[in-house]
């Protein structure tokens, strides 16, 4: 056991450090508005947006996906209060992507959108990873919670689905280099593996 | 930061005129006692800044006769032109070559003539830089990712090299190299491409008089990251055919080896003519976007076939299936 994960927050200190992570979360977004506003986003400001929320929103699944084992691993049971707000920042980061597409990259030209989607695998499986996300975001109150149960648990599962669409969308359309989508690939996997490990060795099953 | 006005720069200061004359003498000189390299870290005349170049005025001026073939749309502006580049042997992020290709070493600089051709000499830059009128070419310059810039280049056309080396009957295509400097090229450390950078075109589509030799771009040489000291220019293939710092042009019976065909054969054809018709396996080309132009206030612009130059270029393809010699 590690020993920072013996130290529990308080009521009062938890309240911080969800703070600050909310804050952490919500940099990369200011740092594009600020750009946009101050032209320092390149030469190609709409491709740096649409590469930034794309990435930070397979960064947030992921780190959202490690939540679970850190906690095994470490026993440090408070993180899983953070869990729903980085989840949350992940769906955030995707509606931001897809505003992107469906705005600069079409121009909201309805037949345009749907031909790409169809019609490009890489694009579909990102609609498609983006679509699985909204029921996760409006089942995650609280009282959603409550009254899904052990549906709940369930439903959620879907995000193991989401974040192997997440990778295979950046693999596939990376033009050359493929050097950070092995790296979330690897990652993913790694997250993925070790629960179905657990579940082989009849851990009882965590949410 | 201190700007010093030229009052404030005491004469004692400036190079005596006769031993900035002998410069390239007195550099000469250090190589041969090994100094340059610890006198000048980028030693030679033409050696560029550390600081990324991001505005004209920097670099030695490189004039060109207006052409009547330039293109009349809205030029992209210099700090876009040198700051967005594909140049993988400097990284595959597009800014990276503006930060690298400072250390780029274009002197000495010579070009390797050899294969189906009579002379066969290597041509040193400065002949190169000399073997025919310079002209500016205004054009539109449209890259297999979906973006698009209008650029003044500044060259002279790929024929008049041509007509002085003399291809024997036997040159249908030319293959061209691009340089490899394992020392100042970090990206040839990936095995992203197979090194060197290969490219090539058909003898005719060569000769044609849009295609050229560029040695500058917006009055100046070329920056490092844009291809310096000598590149292709050929307007109306996606912006890879265009191959940056050549140093070597081989003339040859059969189609030479290209880099992206050798890559993703199913993704690049060899001729890689700009064409809306014709998709990229995972995304469209149906539309560009105008680097400085099109993004937050206008949408995407149409591609044309053969980037607009089709009434010039389109007689080169009669009878070829664009769909299939993609």
């Amino acid at each position: 056991m590690l020993g920072w994960s013996r130290l529990v927050p308080g009521s009062g200190q938890s309240g911080w450090i969800k703070a600050g992570v909310f804050a952490l979360c919500l940099v990369p977004f200011g740092r594009l508005v600020y750009g946009a506003f101050a032209n320092s986003l390149g030469a190609n400001p709409i491709e740096t947006i649409t590469r930034s929320t794309g990435w930070w929103t397979l960064f947030l699944l992921t780190v959202t996906l490690a939540v679970t084992p850190l906690r095994k691993v470490s026993g440090a049971h408070w993180l899983l209060k953070l869990r729903r707000m980085l989840g949350l920042f992940a769906f955030f980061y995707a509606c931001a992507h897809f505003i992107t597409f469906i705005w600069f990259d079409h121009w909201f030209d309805v037949a345009a959108i749907l031909k790409d989607v169809v019609k490009r695998p890489f694009v579909t499986i990102g609609f498609a990873a983006f679509l699985l996300l909204v029921p996760l975001a409006l089942t995650s109150t609280d009282a959603m919670v409550r009254r899904l149960g052990r549906n709940w648990a369930r439903l959620h599962r879907l995000v193991y689905a989401i974040a192997v669409l997440g990778v295979a969308h950046y693999w596939w359309l990376v033009k050359r280099d493929l050097t950070e989508p092995v790296i979330f690939a690897t990652v993913v996997a790694g997250l993925l593996g070790l629960r179905l490990y657990w579940r082989s060795k009849g851990r009882p099953q965590e949410r | 930061m201190l700007i010093k006005k030229p009052s404030d720069i005491l004469s004692s200061e400036i190079t005596p005129r006769d031993l900035y004359l002998r410069r390239r003498e007195f550099l000469q000189q250090a190589t041969a006692l090994g100094l340059a390299g610890t006198l000048f870290p980028a030693s030679g005349a033409l050696a560029q800044p550390a600081v990324p170049v991001t505005e004209p005025g920097k670099l030695a001026k490189l004039p060109g006769k207006p052409s009547p073939l330039s293109a009349t749309d809205k030029k992209t502006p210099y700090k876009d032109v040198v700051t967005y580049n594909n140049y993988y042997e400097f990284g595959t992020d597009k800014a990276e070559p503006a930060q690298y290709a400072h250390k780029l070493r274009t002197r000495p600089w010579s070009v390797t003539i050899d294969g189906e051709v009579r002379n066969k000499k290597p041509i040193d830059i400065e002949d190169l830089l000399k073997l025919a009128p310079m002209e500016e070419r205004v054009y539109r310059m449209r890259c297999v990712e979906g973006w698009s810039m209008v650029i003044p280049w500044v060259g002279y056309p790929m024929a008049e090299l041509i007509k002085r080396v003399e291809p024997t009957a036997k040159a249908k295509f030319i293959g061209f190299t691009t340089a490899t400097q394992p020392d100042t090229m970090v990206g040839l450390r990936l095995p992203v491409l197979e090194w060197p950078y290969v490219e090539g075109l058909r003898m005719d589509e060569a000769m044609h008089p849009l295609t050229i030799l560029g040695f500058g771009l917006y009055g100046e040489v070329l920056p490092n990251q844009n291809g310096a000291p000598v590149r292709l220019v050929a307007p109306w293939k996606y912006g890879f055919k265009s191959i940056k710092s050549i140093v070597r042009i081989t003339f040859m019976e059969s189609m030479p080896k290209t880099s992206w065909n050798v890559a993703a054969a199913h993704e690049y054809g060899f001729y890689s003519n700009v064409n809306p018709a014709v998709d990229h396996p995972r995304w469209s080309q149906a539309t560009e976007r105008r680097i400085g132009e099109d993004g937050f206030f206008q949408p995407k612009r149409k591609t044309l076939l053969f980037n607009g130059y089709a009434d010039q270029v389109a007689g080169l393809y009669t009878g070829m299936d664009l769909k299939k010699l993609f």
